[in-house]
């Protein structure tokens, strides 16, 4: 699963435009992620300019 | 005011790419439906917010002194060695606008010339039927509503998703986009010039950049190529570059945001066009889309008013968009994006030698055709293929 931190997270939606699988959407002023399309190619953690995407703990088990 | 169940045009986001889009549209009569998801059109920024003087003023009889915050007269480029390069003509070659001011007021335009505005409504999906784009879903202050259009129109930035939902593929790989971080710092020394730093340690495939905004004030921000990015972040780089060269300086404000430096995606579908950021529009070695949003919006909201006239919203009629935007725009994108290909492979050692060989001259034409013919003029290395986009024709 892919975890925004939302108090580092500036919702500018380059993450959006990387993921191949649409699962990210930019609501309004908060990022939204479909933890059931991501085909967890981590596009998105690595392109966030501030790195408020975060692989979080329970996948990486 | 409420929203009418069906449009000739509904216009996805309400940027200078989709703003215009609804202008254009709506002056040429048709009945246009302009919707941004944010609250408030123009804020936050994703922007430096440079545009060329000439580019720009193209597209408007008069230029409204609030929409500018700065005028510039030249730009400076900083090789990795510290080289300078300068162009300048002496008289203002570009404007560092108050996007802030002038997207809403675009916004305005577009509601002054007919079209229906509504912010604070995001479309959530596209309507088929027989293969036909046919409307859109979106939810508005938390109600849910579906609106049918003949044209509907993807001005949704670099986030565009209207593309997708008709079955184009508009996934930018991480080496087609730079990820971008900026500063609006207050209480430095400006120049009205823009500033361009370049260096794989100050910015990996990219570059730093200082616009002036005013007279103490600037936009200092990075752009740094996906494929490039490892644990050191945008951010990261960027907060090294403001503590050395603006220590003094206060930030007042955060700005984020991804460029495409892409080639374009495709553009239309039945029923269907992309204009801007959503159809990859940015030039891929200066970032700026501004213009060429502006510029894809028009011929997007000409060629609606034409294929509703002649009542034909299938690919085939909508194909004219293409035709049109091929010219001017693609030739552009095709340009730059080879040059990209050319810088992002290049050592420091070889901007070095580039600036070294032309930092005794000062480039009157400003732009990044000027930059490369005296460029190619003194350095034969330059690979041919690349050095004949530029030839003079
Ligand atoms: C850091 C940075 C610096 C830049 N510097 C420059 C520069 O100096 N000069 C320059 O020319 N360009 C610059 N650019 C590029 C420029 O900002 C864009 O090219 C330009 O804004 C594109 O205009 P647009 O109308 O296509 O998209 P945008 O301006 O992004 O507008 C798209 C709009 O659509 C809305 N939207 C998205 N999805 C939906 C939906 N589902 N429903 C409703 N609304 C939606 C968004 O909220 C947004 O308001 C920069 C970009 C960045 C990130």
């Amino acid at each position: 699963m892919i975890s925004v931190n939302r108090y580092k997270c500036g919702y500018c939606g380059t993450c959006v435009a990387v993921c191949p699988a649409g699962a990210i959407e930019l609501v309004e002023a908060w990022i939204e992620i479909d933890g059931e399309s991501c085909v967890e190619c981590n596009n998105c953690v690595k392109i966030c300019p501030i790195g408020a995407l975060e692989v979080s703990d329970e996948s990486k088990k | 005011m409420s929203l009418k169940n069906k449009y000739d045009v509904i216009v996805v986001g309400a940027g200078p790419g989709g703003s215009m889009t609804a202008k254009t549209a709506a002056e040429k009569g048709l009945n246009v439906l302009l919707i941004e998801k944010r609250q408030e059109i123009g804020s936050p920024i994703r922007c430096a917010e440079g545009v060329g003087e000439k580019s720009f003023k193209k597209f408007f009889p008069v230029i409204k002194d609030e929409w500018i915050s700065t005028k510039m007269v030249g730009v400076r480029i900083y090789s990795p060695d510290g080289t300078l390069v300068e162009m300048s003509d002496n008289r203002a070659v570009g404007y560092i606008l108050e996007r802030k001011i002038f997207d809403r007021d675009l916004a305005c335009m577009a509601a002054d010339a007919g079209a229906d505005v509504f912010t604070k409504t995001r479309a959530t999906d596209i309507i088929i039927k027989d293969n036909f784009v046919k409307g859109i879903e979106g939810i508005r202050l938390g109600e849910r509503f579906k609106v049918e259009a003949d044209i509907v129109v993807g001005a949704d930035g670099v986030e565009s998703k209207v593309g997708r939902w008709a079955g184009i593929d508009t996934t930018l790989k991480p080496k087609d986009i730079e990820s971008g971080a900026e500063y609006l710092i207050s209480g430095i020394p400006v120049e009205d010039l823009c500033e361009v730093y370049l260096g794989n340690d100050i910015a990996p495939a990219g570059y730093v950049w200082a616009f002036p905004k005013g007279k103490n004030r600037a936009n200092v921000g990075i752009g740094i190529l996906g494929s490039k990015i490892g644990e050191k972040r945008p951010f990261d780089y960027l907060n090294e570059f403001v503590k050395k060269k603006y220590k003094n300086g206060k930030i007042i404000e955060v700005i984020y945001g991804g460029i495409p430096v892409s080639r374009p995606t495709k553009t239309f579908e039945n029923g269907i066009m992309l204009v801007g950021d959503a159809a990859r529009f940015t030039d891929p070695i200066t970032g700026g889309g501004i213009t060429n949003a502006m510029e894809s919006g028009i011929y997007a909201g000409e060629v609606a008013a034409e294929c509703i006239e002649e009542e034909d919203f299938s690919e085939g009629g909508l194909k004219k968009y293409e035709k049109r935007w091929r010219s001017t725009i693609g030739e552009e994108n095709n340009r730059s994006y080879l040059l990209k290909e050319f810088f992002i492979n290049l050592p420091d050692g070889g901007l070095n030698a580039l600036a070294h060989s032309i930092n005794k001259i000062n480039i009157t034409e400003l732009s990044v055709k000027g930059l490369m013919r005296t460029l190619i003029d003194k350095n034969p290395w330059i690979p041919a293929k690349l050095a004949k986009l530029f030839k003079k024709k």
